[in-house]
């Protein structure tokens, strides 16, 4: 377990809990909807889309591609180590996009359209954030 | 056709100084650039009831109101990201066009240049920790805007085949207009190339596809339509304004490559009655070069894709078919943070003939389209003159 850890870590609340408890116990939790059936990210207590409030958690298959990335070789505060480093957006066979990284993965390799899975990095004892690595075929 | 068209008319425009201005505070800016706009209108500061402003500090618009002395009838501070004063605007001809005021001062400023030398930049990397992108995004070293727009570049070229020196045609492009403006920060001469050479930010931009860092302010001034014919200059008409956003975080953009412009201009075209090829005159938010290639396509200059293809050979420069950014805008004239008021400002004086040796010749009408947060909110501004 990562003790130094010093990048920016989220403010966890009632309506997102179940999603960090969810990553802590390595499971990728999202929102659907079981009114119209439909995918939401990031987590909300109702569907964006038809406003009901009868949303349940549901364990994401992990799987998924790169919708797109970016390397970036200017830092944002606390990642000054990292650069040059890169974001994703995944978008995920559910449907729905969240923002993530690629791990142990060079980044000159990282194309659009890449299938990537879910991986779970523990990095302090309260948080643990999913990051993908591509899927080997 | 729409109601609010030719309802109201830009009758003064005016920056401050500009570019690098460390004794001098954005208020003092602010002020500054009223005083010349109102001189530019042949108006006093009794004249304005309607005040619109947007800024980043704690209730800015009310301060910056109390500075200058005014107190509105109608007031607006929306704040959608560098669009904001494209959304006043039309917010100032519904105020007008109701009664509810009658002459509108659009102000702004800001001096991000001075205040980072000074160690009191106002830190717009971290945002208060209940934002959901301070969950879901800033964890992963994301900070705003490059890597977001970067995003958006990557999708482009994924999508569409379009390439690193399609985006650099751009960036010269406003180089070149640039040159012919005397206020233009950066005038040296600038070739693809340079633009390829520049250090990569975040991947596919590099620095030559992102815009200057300056202080500046700027200030419009919008009345009725009797009031503006009798002015010291010719009304520039407001014929059709648009406003939209759908998204803040980039992660929740619907579709990475379509803007909301898409929206906001066909809002515009419709309530001026106009279309793509009735415009002379292009002014488009160049927050990155990228920006612009997506505002051409959803304003409708070219089809969804093709914009790497429209701005080669230097279409949009001096001379070019499709002239855009004739000031040299945020890529090379100035950027102040929120650079949607200089877009009104230069297009204004396009359509009056007041930009010497970068006028474009016999200009009527000229679209203004801002873009704001991360491609999150668009505002539309068709304006013509008689």
């Amino acid at each position: 377990m990562k003790t130094d850890y010093n990048k920016p870590l989220p403010y966890i609340h009632s309506e997102t809990q179940a999603y960090w408890e969810g990553a802590k116990r390595h499971e990728l939790l999202i929102r659907k909807c079981r009114s119209c059936d439909r995918y939401h990210f990031y987590p909300r207590d109702f569907c964006p889309s038809c406003f009901s409030l009868d949303v349940e958690w549901v364990k994401a298959s992990g799987r998924g591609i790169i919708y797109s990335f970016t390397t970036c070789h200017r830092p944002a505060q606390h990642f000054e180590n990292d650069a040059p480093y890169n974001i994703v957006l995944v978008e995920l066979e559910e449907g729905v996009r969240m923002m993530s990284t690629i791990v142990n993965f060079p980044n000159d390799d990282l194309r659009i359209g890449m299938a990537v899975e879910v991986v779970f990095d523990d990095v302090t004892p309260e948080v643990t954030l999913p990051k993908f690595r591509p899927i080997n075929k | 056709m729409g109601t609010l068209t030719r309802k109201a008319a830009i009758v003064g425009v005016a920056e401050s100084d500009l570019g690098y201005t460390p004794n001098k505070t954005f208020l003092q800016l602010i002020a500054q650039a009223t005083d010349r706009a109102l001189e530019d209108a042949g108006l006093t500061k009794k004249d304005v009831d309607g005040f619109f402003s947007a800024g980043w500090l704690t209730m800015e618009s009310i301060m910056i109101a109390e500075y200058l002395g005014i107190q509105p009838s109608y007031s607006d501070s929306t704040l959608p990201g560098g669009s904001a004063f494209e959304f006043h605007i039309q917010h100032a001809v519904a105020a007008i066009s109701s009664g509810i005021c009658e002459t509108a001062l659009i102000c702004y400023g800001e001096t991000r240049l001075s205040d980072r030398k000074k160690g009191m930049a106002i830190n717009f990397a971290t945002g208060a920790p209940q934002e959901p992108e301070e969950q879901f995004e800033i964890p992963y070293g994301l900070w705003v805007p490059i890597p977001t727009y970067a995003l958006a570049a990557q999708r482009h070229m994924y999508q569409y085949g379009t390439t690193s020196a399609q985006l650099a045609e751009i960036a010269v492009a406003a180089r070149r207009w640039a040159s012919l403006n005397p206020a233009a920060t950066m005038r040296d001469p600038l070739t693809i190339d340079d633009v390829l050479a520049s250090p990569m930010m975040s991947t596919p931009l590099r620095l030559r596809d992102c815009c200057l860092v300056n202080d500046g302010g700027g200030a419009v001034i919008v009345t009725t339509a009797e009031r503006a014919r009798n002015l010291r200059k010719k009304p520039v008409w407001i014929l059709g304004c648009g406003e939209s956003h759908t998204h803040r975080s980039i992660t929740g953009m619907p579709d990475l490559t379509v803007t909301p412009a898409k929206t906001s201009g066909e809002r515009a075209y419709h309530m001026a009655g106009l279309s793509p090829d009735d415009i002379d005159l292009l002014e488009l938010y160049d927050s990155f070069t990228i920006t612009v290639l997506l505002q051409l396509e959803d304003l409708g200059f070219c089809p969804k894709g093709e914009g790497g293809r429209y701005v080669e050979g230097q279409r949009l420069a001096p001379g070019g078919s499709r002239p855009t950014n004739t000031s040299g805008g945020g890529l090379s004239y100035l950027h102040t943070g929120m650079y949607g008021i200089f877009l009104l400002i230069e297009a204004a004086r396009q359509l009056r003939g007041e930009c010497g040796n970068r006028q474009v010749i016999n200009a009527k009408t000229a679209l203004c389209n801002g873009i704001g947060g991360n491609l999150s909110s668009s505002g539309t501004v068709i304006l013509g003159v008689d």
